[in-house]
């Protein structure tokens, strides 16, 4: 593999992992301050007004 | 790469998470408690005798305040991992990233996802009117997405066209307009309200100043381990 197309694969693969990391991380901010489940709402409640994300 | 990525984000989030937390109980939750006594009626804005303004807000609640404390890490490990993913691919195209330029970057998370969204809809004390939650919701993450990318485009494009797009994005969400409600029937006086707002967006400052420099220093720091490694 020359230097140009290895370099291109690992530019590709990096993009790849941020973006699994990225979708990652958003998912974990949806479900600890946007899902409304009953259970999940009343213990994220404090932490959901103080963050400023739309609560109830 | 996927290692170094997971481990900085881990770690500032947690950091920066429990620091949140702290911050929250000394400003933020004081003025929440006091809010919930209007909420539950306990207290009555306007009613015929004239209110304290230093009710007594209780004690600390143990479990209340666990969660909260576990809530505050998880949403901010959340926000680091996206950061961290961002940081790394402007790392891939010449930008320095450091615990220093992780300031600025630490400044922009705060613009998108407390700022700017507070500008049309400001962080809500327990007790105020509101729109519709899923809509609200729905007009929190455009608005965080738009956001996001226009603060991109103004840091990293490089034409007059990238610029003037960054403005229309920022702008956008604004002129559209968040979701409100029909009428206001909130019970809670608004020097809470406006205070509990200042409060969440001064806490919200501070812990993304750090989240982003955090970032920045275990970004720096894994990068240097993992070549050592190698």
């Amino acid at each position: 593999m020359n230097a140009i197309a290895k370099n291109a694969s690992s530019v590709k693969s990096g993009l790849a992992q941020a973006l699994m990391v990225a979708v990652f991380g958003i998912g974990i901010v949806f479900v600890a301050g946007h899902l409304q489940a009953s259970a999940l709402h009343d213990a994220a409640h404090d932490v959901r007004h103080a963050t400023g994300f739309p609560c109830h | 790469m996927a290692s170094r990525l997971l481990t900085s984000a881990l770690f500032a989030g947690f950091c920066a998470g429990l620091v949140a937390a702290l911050l929250q109980f000394v400003f933020v939750q004081p003025v929440l408690l006091h809010a919930e006594l209007y909420e539950s009626g306990q207290l009555v804005h306007f009613g015929a005798e004239p209110v304290s303004a230093d009710p007594d807000l209780g004690g600390l609640d143990l479990m209340r305040d666990a969660l909260s404390v576990i809530f505050s890490a998880l949403v901010y490990t959340g926000y680091a991992l996206v950061l961290i993913a961002v940081m790394s691919l402007a790392e891939a195209s010449g930008a320095g990233i450091t615990a220093r330029t992780g300031l600025i970057w630490g400044v922009a998370g705060f613009v998108a996802v407390h700022l700017a969204p507070a500008v049309s809809l400001p962080p809500e004390v327990p007790g105020v009117a509101a729109a519709d939650v899923f809509l609200r919701q729905i007009w929190w993450w455009a608005t965080v997405v738009a956001t996001g990318i226009a603060l991109a485009l103004l840091a990293f494009g490089r034409s007059w066209m990238a610029w003037g797009s960054a403005i229309v994005l920022l702008a956008a969400p604004h002129l559209i307009g968040a979701p409100h409600p029909d009428s206001f029937s909130g019970r809670v006086p608004p020097e809470l309200a406006a205070l509990f707002a200042a409060r969440a967006l001064g806490v919200g400052l501070a812990a993304w100043v750090l989240l982003g420099s955090l970032c920045g220093y275990f970004w720096q720091r894994e990068g240097l381990r993992q070549t050592a490694t190698a």
